[in-house]
Formats: C-alpha cells, structure tokens, sequence
C-alpha cells in the first residue's frame, strides 16, 4: 500500500524537530517542505486552518497538527519499532504529563529571556532554570526520562537542546553550571543517530534568532 | 486485590467533573474528596506538587493529574465503555479538539466575558471565531464521538454546561442558537445524556454567584 509521508516543518523549530526525531526513531521515509513563516504556503494554510502553524504531518493526504499530538499518531501507527510511549498505562500517564510540563512551561520561559529587561529579565532567568532544576530532578538517575530508553518524554525535550545556546546567551547563564544533568543527558541523546541528524546547530540556531529579532525591531 | 481509587476536585470545576464522567461511564467506584483552593489540603499537595492543582486521581495509591491525562489514565486501564475512538486518525483529531478548546476556547471565552471593556468587542468576535471551528466540527454528528460520548465530548463539558454559566454571570451572550445551530443541539443532548446529567455541577445559582465573586459581573455595559 502506497502510503505518503509529507512533513510541513521550519527548520529552526523545537516543535517541528519532535516530529523528525520520531519519524527518524521510527525509521519512516518522507517528504520534508520547508515553510516559508513570513510566506505561508496555501498547503500549509489548508492542512491547518484553524492554527496555521507548523509542523503538519500529512498521511496519505490527511492532516495531523500539534507536534506531540503528531508524535504520539506517530507512535500508535508505526507501532512496530522503537516505541516511545511505554506499555503501562501509569507510566504512559506520567509521560504525558511531562511532556505537557515541558510544553506548557519551556518554551514560554525562554522566550520571555530574551524579550524582557531588569527585574522581569532576573524573574524570567529564575524561572527557566526553576523549570530547568524541576526537569532535572524527574530525570534523577535515569539515562532518559522514558527510563533505560529513549521515549516520549525526552522527544519533547530534547529539541530544546538546539536552543540552549540561545537561552543562555539572553538569559546570561551555563545550563551545565546550573544543572549539569540536564546537559549529561542532552548529550547522551546526541549519541542517537536520529537526534544527531535532527537537531541542527546551537550557534546556527542562534544566528537565525537574532536575525529575526534584529529585523522585528527594526520594522 | 482491592482496588482503591480516589478523586481530588472541586464541585465547581469542569476539570475534576470530567474525570467524574469518565469514572461514571465506566462504572468504576471511587471516593470523592473536595478540596477547598483557598486552603488545598496537605495531600493534595503531596499528589500534585508540580502544579498543586486539582483534578488528581489516585489509583492504588500513584497518583495522576491534569484532566486530559487522567481521561486517556482511565480509558487504557479500565476496559467497558470506549472513551477513545480506536483508529489512531481520529484519536489525534479528538486531542486535537480538546488541546483546542483547553488552550484557545477557554482563555477565549473567559476573556469576552471578563475581560478589559474596551477589548469586549473583539474578545467577542474573537469567542465566536473560536466557536465557529466547533460548530464546524461537530457537523451533522449526535456527539463529537459520533454516536456516542467520547473523550471530546467530556472535555468539550465546559462548552456544554460552563458556557452557559459564564454567559449567566457577565452578561455576554456567546452561543446564539441563530449562529451556532449545530453546537447548540449538541449542548442540548449532552446536558441532557445519561453519564453526564448526573454529574452536572448541582446549585446552578450558587455556581454563577461564585463566578460572579470571583469575577465580576462582566465587562458587557448595562446598555446592552
């Protein structure tokens, strides 16, 4: 059965990466188009209306939005290899959960690093590395946050990695003075060959945010 | 083995309702604990330290929270009534819709019925833009589920009997049976469907006075 694959992506977002580590973990071939975010394509526009955002998964030309919700499709269709949710229904339970956190808290935290001044800059650090500080204490001694392997929780999480140089930079502090765990285990995720070849470079990823801040503020 | 399952919520809330609904649909005894938000009880916090929030579930003692993660909790581990659709398509849409109406339809609503009185305008508009993608959405179906309750139907319980409540208590009008005939049928046979009228919050007034003393009386003027 001929079955077609197309991803709708950006290449600098966390959300779009969680989609390619999953589909790479999986093994699952596709087409990969690169929107324009300043020039929606009418696909894209068509696939997600209610939103317009990417990443769209598109199966066998049906639409599926949000990146975790595309993940766990992801999951329960290619069920075959490389499962990232766990069978048990409490552990399944604890790993939506946490990837919700992550969903709910990080990227709103960062962003808030480099948009903000004085006081609300000090606030917005303290917060990112509360959150920082409460991840690395789910995490404890596991190598993963899925446990003994990669999972869920981790795909959520790890896009982030790419962004770290970012937050750091605008944030003006070390994630690996600060919580050095949380850096371990970045790492060793890079050790898989599908977040290695996902996540693109911190500092490229930076270049990229300061272009798009340069040219907001000088609009 | 006993099987112990407790519940910490608000009478008040749609979040610790939902899980009441489900828990009912599937015939599953547990006990009920309410918690008060201006003093939540030491075990509350101890179940939930991450979000100190309700609702939680505790099953056999490990305890789950936030709503959404709790319904998919309870329909994987109890079999009996299907909350879920089973083709892995229509499970994503159904998240879809309830990711929708947690994160957009709600701060939406709340925001034309609260919300600063010279936004009222647009923060209306902008309800009804949201509400459009329901009505769309639900179509010719009895339920979100289809012809059955589901797990969108459950976390849509806020539009179903909330809605009203927030209407009520501001003063704005949202769900027009005029623009939104078909979401307004389905209010109609939600709120009146076994499994759900019985787990109706009770004390409609004393719901709408609460809101209104936490909220205000609504940024409608009294011209309107």
């Amino acid at each position: 059965m001929a079955e077609e694959v197309v991803l709708l992506d950006s290449w600098a977002s966390m959300f779009g990466m969680r989609v390619r580590v999953a589909l790479a973990e999986k093994g699952i071939k596709y087409e990969y188009r690169e929107e324009d975010l300043k020039n929606k394509s009418d696909l894209l526009l068509q696939m997600n209306p209610v939103h317009k955002k990417i990443p769209v998964l598109i199966h066998s030309g049906k639409p599926i939005c949000e990146s975790l919700i595309i993940v766990q499709y992801i999951d329960e269709v290619w069920n075959d290899k490389s499962p990232l949710l766990p069978s048990d229904p409490y552990k399944r339970a604890q790993a939506r959960f946490w990837a919700d956190f992550v969903d709910k808290k990080v990227a709103d935290a960062g962003i808030k690093l480099g948009s903000t001044k004085g006081e609300e800059h000090e606030a917005a650090k303290k917060q990112f590395l509360e959150i920082l500080k409460t991840l690395e204490e789910e995490l404890g001694e596991k190598p993963y946050f899925g446990g003994e392997t990669f999972g869920f929780v981790d795909v959520a999480f790890v896009t982030f990695y790419s962004w770290f140089h970012t937050f750091e930079t605008f944030g003006e502090f070390s994630t690996e003075a600060e919580h050095p765990k949380i850096i371990a285990w970045a790492k060793r995720c890079m050790q898989k060959e599908s977040v290695a070849k996902t996540l693109p470079d911190q500092q490229k990823v930076y270049e990229y945010v300061l272009g798009v801040t340069k040219r907001s503020l000088g609009e | 083995m006993a099987e112990e399952v407790l519940l910490f919520g608000v009478w008040g809330s749609p979040f610790s309702r939902r899980v009441e609904m489900a828990l009912k649909l599937k015939g599953i005894q547990y006990k009920y604990f309410e918690e008060d938000l201006t003093n939540k009880s030491p075990t509350l916090l101890k179940y939930n330290p991450i979000h100190k929030k309700i609702p939680v579930l505790v099953h056999n003692g490990k305890p789950i929270a936030e709503s959404q993660v709790i319904l998919e909790y309870i329909d994987e581990t109890w079999k009996g009534y299907p909350i879920f659709p089973k083709d892995p398509y229509e499970r994503a849409n159904a998240r879809f819709w309830a990711k929708f109406i947690d994160e957009k339809c709600l701060p939406g609503i709340f925001n034309a019925c609260w919300g600063e009185e010279k936004q009222h305008e647009n923060a209306v508009k902008e309800a009804c833009e949201l509400l459009k993608h329901l009505e769309n959405e639900i179509g010719e179906k009895k339920y979100f589920g289809g012809e059955a309750i589901g797990f969108l139907d459950i976390v849509a319980n806020f539009i179903g009997f909330w809605l009203g409540i927030f209407e009520e208590a501001s003063g704005t009008k949202l769900l027009t049976r005029e623009e939104f005939p078909k979401l307004s049928n389905w209010v109609g046979v939600f709120v009146s469907s076994s499994g759900i009228k019985e787990n109706l919050p009770p004390a409609r007034d004393k719901l709408i006075a609460y809101f209104r003393s936490q909220f205000g009386t609504g940024s409608t003027d009294a011209t309107k």
